[in-house]
């Protein structure tokens, strides 16, 4: 099971969350800054798996982070989760970013946070792994946004 | 209509959207959190509005606050009603911000069942999809249960988009409530097998060797992964992973704290006793080396773990292993001083053999105290001295110089020392000095003795000024019995006897489970009368209370005869064998002390403390010494061996060449301690078994179920109403209290009435529930005549918003009733709120600690007619004081409409939310059903009045209390009080309880004989107690609470609840 999705910059300012399990706000925020702290000491040419968090799982769970540029994907998850599978979760996850928003940046995530979400629910469900092809995953987010520019052009 | 529609499009323009929100907080990067609380404030009057885009609008924005930490659950009913909008835009804002925001304790959740419903059935795939996606992030136990049913249909829709996501849904199902797994099963594993929703297998992988390969391999990725892949081969082939111990101490070298942290974790599982030494030793050196007190803690932990595992399995020289912990008390501001200490205090006591060496070493660790104390930053290590102290004072008796160990305990520093460690100073330093006593006794010359003891007299007033009350009660008592005691020796009386008689006796180590473990003894009758039972008439004169006590009276009278004096004797007999075999019992004879003759010890050299180098611990061996020895030693064993195996080999020259370059087996080691710790701590006939080894917290607990045993009528729950559903707990009773009676014949038929018991148990579910909407159609009339059986046989179970009734209910036996009494009738919190030939409508309302302005008022609707029953909508007329709560943009006389429709025969409850302002007045509100009967021919329109009946018992909680915080409550002074007297009540005290807890929300604090103590709280936390005595007919309650109109009100009420029975 995947525990919690966090994405935030090299500052540690949060760009879209995700728990699949319940915390108050302020332990969200908690947690967001003790994962950050984790994954930002961290060189670029280590490994990107990270065990020991404290305050989300305990020592069944690991943190399997990718950076990019200006954002880490971190991924919280547990020991019934494939290292590899998830690392290439996030790869796919990114790379539906980048053809939803047409070379994704940072500014993309930051106006659009609703729709980042929309498309993360096409790839994670309640903490389990939906879908990893990346195609199928662009058609269903774009059918949906179609439904939605029908809506809104019925309006007016 | 169409100028709304302007009217609002010309509001959006104003309005900031998201983007909008995110520009602006970007561009008030100074004072952001007043900006964002500005912003909060255009969403309240946002929220407020009509129009649904508007809503969606804001709640999209809230869900980005939530993000930046703020709390927006006071939004969760506008979310709810941005959930049930019918355009899919909005329903997935919506949706989305529940799934961020809402959780178990949300209550609003509730009303969430019939729209969430309504979306999975959407002809609509996205909207249904939607949903899922949302009910997967808050699902309840109640959300689970309501919805199971539709759920399982989605797992056959038509498109794969949906039935893949309703699948993985229903694990969140299953988790939240186990009892939905086994109908599920069947059609899930066939599911599993759908070809369509493609889910990767992942490939596994590889041999040893090419792990080897992967961890030389630069990318990090790879190293950790190949770890990963070791760890798991580890488990089931050892043997192959062990000869790579040297890549992996090497990986403890890496940059990446990752990789270092997998390799020690793998070390854990590769040490055998051939190399646990040497192991210890690399990581004793990364402890020297470690930079960042997280990672050399960790460390410290892992080497603790790898030579603690199972029971110290590879430790072979356990003088090793306490150089080894006294080591490690040289770091420096580690948080694992209990551990090292509790290791210490472990090992001395259940290693006997090592008992000499530890307490010498302790008695070092004594003297060095003061590189301990040193830095308060330190202070976490100095939990090592709490062991020390303990070892040497328990086991004095190997010091050699307890003098001297004496002295150092009682040095005016340890005072700074944390309480809890000096408590155990003080106490240790009376054992030491009995010690001592013992030593001189009968040396002509008592000054030595007599110095001692004015030496405890100088001392120990330090201790008794102590801050720490454990601490100043020891000294005071002790010193009180040295001055005692020193007046003796001056009168030259031998008294070293009677002081070591303070602490005679030795401690042996059991193991936590022991008494478990021990097998009922053939012959032993753990139900059979210890003393003689009481006589016939005795019995007869207590109470022949209820029907069933009556008849257990008498069965175990008719089995306890037939226990004759013989037999009496004869288990007693088989009971003092029993006790002779047993370890744990302490026997009469003195157990002989061990004494210490390990080689080695004496030529440790005790060297002058050196205080400029604190971090050494001076005059210890080194745990390195050891490691050679142990080398030297296998090396002679080995030597010793070759020489056999020559011989051997000799004789088996021809034969093929054996290939000796593999590593030696574990048997071929021999520890330098013969320890059998284990055993010695069990019972010889310990049964084996360990099934109480699992977790009581795993969440995945609840779905330990034998899927194997098929049960054929199983089907899922179908959300009905609570009347139906189970069961009161006293019916319970009577069920298992039959089996009861005829458990003790004989053991066969014992076991096999268990087996019908647990049977029985696991098909219960199956058993409270059944389809009312589907099957209705058809069989409405026969289900009818069930229901109503079931109304008046059962009672709700589990409900989780309902929560408080049933705990009243539950309480109620717990506290209200004792095993002799008899069961309660049945009783229902539902009244009836109006009827007419088509329909039928009772209620009871509830109230709940997260909101002390609302309460929820639940209807059941039952269609009694053979028409469809529609359009129901549901209003009352509000009072100033308390409001139906209609969604946002209602008008305050507009209808709310019944969110389901009414085949023939069938009903459904709705929840209605109503805000009340004060609680202390009872209050009555009018109100309208209006509804559609179609028949096939016509449809009419039809109204029913009703009058809801707000009670003041409607606004109290089940509120369990404890007995002192109940008395200090009625001690404050702040209740007023009222009394109340009920004449001709006829009926059990339990009973009488049983009502008042489950009609009127009280529980009860505590009950003696015919007097009990209850409590309850109203929603606005007002504190409601009574104290209810009985004696005959009467019943008399004095109440008090702090709103005196409340408590008359309440008190009326339960006058009138008895004066109905």
């Amino acid at each position: 099971m995947i525990k919690a999705i966090l994405i935030f910059n090299n500052h540690g300012k949060p760009r879209l969350i995700r728990f699949y399990q319940y915390f108050a706000e302020d332990m969200q925020q908690q947690i967001i800054r003790e994962t950050f702290h984790l994954v930002s000491k961290r060189d670029d040419n280590v490994c990107n798996f990270l065990e020991g968090g404290s305050l989300i799982g305990g020592s069944d769970y690991k943190l399997i982070y990718r950076h990019y540029a200006t954002l880490y994907f971190v991924f919280c998850v547990d020991s019934s989760e494939s290292e590899l599978g998830i690392l290439d979760l996030i790869q796919v996850f990114v790379e539906t970013l980048d053809k939803c928003f047409e070379n994704v940046c940072e500014l993309d995530l930051i106006f659009h946070m609703d729709k980042v979400h929309y498309i993360l629910q096409e790839v994670v469900m309640g903490g389990m792994v939906l879908e990893t092809n990346m195609n199928e995953i662009v058609a269903q987010v774009e059918l949906q946004n179609r439904m939605e520019k029908s809506e809104v052009n019925q309006v007016i | 209509m169409a100028l709304k529609i302007v009217k609002g499009s010309i509001d959006r323009m104003f309005d900031k959207n998201l983007q909008d929100l995110v520009r602006g907080i970007r561009n008030h990067k100074e004072d952001e959190a007043k900006y964002i609380s500005t912003c909060i404030d255009e969403i309240k009057q946002e929220l407020k509005q009509d129009n649904i885009a508007v809503k969606a609008n804001a709640v999209c924005k809230l869900t980005y606050l939530q993000m930046l930490g703020y709390d927006v659950s006071w939004a969760a009913f506008n979310i709810v009603e941005v959930m049930s909008s019918s355009k899919f835009t909005y329903k997935r804002i919506g949706y989305l911000a529940a799934s961020q925001c809402f959780h178990e304790g949300t209550d609003v959740i509730m009303l969430t069942t019939n729209q969430i419903r309504k979306d999975l059935s959407s002809p609509h795939q996205y909207d249904t999809g939607v949903a899922l996606t949302g009910l997967s992030c808050f699902v309840t136990p109640d959300l689970a249960r309501d919805l199971a049913n539709d759920i399982m249909t989605l797992m056959s829709h038509t498109k794969p988009y949906i039935r893949k996501k309703a699948v993985l849904i229903m694990y969140k199902v299953f988790l939240k409530y186990p009892e939905s797994l086994r109908p599920a099963f069947p059609r899930l594993k066939e599911k599993l097998e759908d070809p369509d929703p493609g889910t990767d297998a992942e490939p596994h992988l590889l041999c040893v060797q090419k792990l080897r390969i992967l961890i030389e391999d630069s990318d990090q990725n790879l190293k950790y992964l190949g770890l990963l892949a070791m760890s798991k081969i580890l488990k089931t082939h050892p043997k192959s992973v062990q000869s790579h111990k040297d890549l992996i101490l090497q990986c403890l070298d890496d940059k990446d704290e990752s990789i270092r942290l997998r390799a020690l974790d793998l070390l854990y599982g590769m040490v055998s006793k051939k190399n646990l030494m040497e192991i210890v030793k690399k990581l004793m050196l990364h402890v020297d080396k470690a930079e960042g007190t997280t990672y050399r803690d960790e460390l410290l932990t892992k080497i603790i773990d790898i030579c603690s595992q199972s029971n110290y399995q590879y430790i072979t020289n356990f003088e090793w292993y306490i150089s080894i912990l006294v080591e490690l008390t040289r770091l420096e501001g580690t948080r694992h001083g209990h551990l090292i200490a509790s290791q210490m205090l472990d090992v001395a006591i259940r290693v006997k053999a090592i008992r000499g060496f530890a307490v010498a070493q302790m008695a070092t660790l004594l003297d060095n105290a003061h590189l301990l104390t040193g830095n308060t930053q330190r202070n976490g290590i100095c939990e090592v001295l709490y062991a020390a102290a303990w070892i040497c004072g328990e086991f004095s008796e190997h010091l050699e110089d307890p003098m001297q160990t004496l002295e150092a305990m009682l040095r005016p520093k340890v005072a700074t020392l944390p309480g809890h460690i000096q408590a155990v100073y003080v106490q240790n330093a009376a054992k030491l000095f009995a010690t001592v006593l013992r030593k001189h006794e009968g040396e002509t010359d008592s000054q030595a003795a007599q110095e001692t003891s004015q030496l405890l007299i100088d001392r120990l007033p330090l201790f008794v000024q102590s801050a720490n009350l454990e601490v100043q009660e020891r000294a005071s008592c002790i010193l009180q019995l040295v001055k005692y005691i020193q007046k003796l020796q001056q009168k030259n009386v031998e008294v070293a006897e009677e002081v070591t008689a303070l602490f005679a006796g030795e401690l042996n180590p059991v193991a936590p489970k022991a008494q478990k473990k021990v097998p009922i003894p053939e012959g032993l009758d753990l139900d059979a009368w210890i003393n003689e039972p009481p006589s016939e008439s005795e019995s007869e004169d207590e109470k022949p209370k209820a029907v069933f006590t009556k008849e257990e009276h008498k069965h175990s009278r008719s089995r306890h005869t037939e226990v004759d004096e013989k037999e009496l004797a004869r288990r007693r007999e088989v009971r003092k064998q029993e006790q002779a075999n047993n370890p744990f019992y302490i026997k009469a004879s003195p157990s002989s002390q061990k004494v210490y003759d390990a080689p080695g010890v004496e030529h440790i050299p005790v060297v002058q403390i050196d205080l400029s180098v604190p971090l050494k611990v001076p005059g210890m061996p080194t745990s390195d010494q050891y490691l050679k020895l142990e080398e030297e030693r296998q090396q002679k064993e080995k030597a010793e061996r070759k020489k056999k195996e020559k011989k051997k080999k000799r004789e088996k020259r021809g034969k093929e060449r054996k290939a000796d370059s593999g590593p030696e087996s574990e048997e071929d080691i021999r520890p330098a301690h013969q320890v059998d710790i284990v055993t010695e701590e069990m019972p010889e006939n310990a049964l084996p078994s360990d099934d109480d080894d699992k977790d009581p917290n795993d969440p995945h607990k609840a779905l330990d179920i034998d899927l194997d045993k098929y049960v054929y009528s199983e089907k899922l729950p179908v959300r009905t109403h609570r009347p139906e559903v189970l069961k009161s707990p006293a019916e319970d009773r009577v069920n298992e209290s039959i089996p009861q009676e005829t458990k003790k014949r004989s053991g066969k038929e014992k076991k096999e009435k268990k087996k019908g018991k647990e049977k029985d148990r696991k098909i219960k579910p199956t058993v409270c529930w059944f389809p009312v909407q589907k099957s209705s159609k058809h069989k409405k009339k026969k289900q009818k005549k069930e229901k109503e059986e079931k109304e008046k046989k059962k009672k709700k179970r589990h409900h989780h918003h309902h929560h408080h009734s049933d705990a009243g209910g539950e309480d109620s036996v717990q506290n209200g009733t004792v095993e002799e009494e008899e069961p309660l009738p049945p009783m229902s919190n539902y009244s009836l709120l109006a009827e007419n030939s088509y329909i039928k409508m009772v209620y009871d309302i509830q109230g709940n600690h997260q909101d002390e302005s609302k309460v929820v008022v639940s209807v059941i609707f039952e269609n009694k007619s053979d028409s469809f029953l529609k359009s129901m909508e549901f209003n009352v007329l509000d009072s100033l004081n308390s409001k139906l709560q209609r969604p946002e943009g209602a008008g305050p006389h507009d209808s709310l409409t019944v969110p389901f429709q009414l085949p023939p025969g069938v009903s459904n409850e709705a929840r209605f939310v109503f805000s009340v302002q004060s609680i202390v007045m009872p209050q009555k509100l009018k109100g309208t059903l209006t509804f559609i009967v179609k028949s096939d021919e016509s449809s009419t329109h039809e109204k029913l009045d009703f009058k809801l009946h707000f009670t003041c018992t409607s606004y109290l909680i089940t509120t369990p209390c404890y007995s002192d915080a109940y008395a200090k409550l009625l001690e404050s002074g702040d209740l007023k009080g009222s009394s109340l007297r009920l004449e001709g009540i006829n009926m059990p005290f339990h009973h009488l309880l049983a009502r008042i807890c489950f009609h009127h929300h009280f529980s009860v604090v505590e009950r003696i004989d015919s007097c009990a103590s209850m409590y309850s709280r109203s929603i606005q936390g007002h504190h409601v107690c009574l104290l209810v005595k009985t004696s005959d007919q009467t019943v008399s309650i004095d109440a008090k609470c702090d709103e005196p109109s409340l408590l008359g009100n309440v008190l009326d009420e339960i006058k009138q609840t008895f004066s109905k029975c």
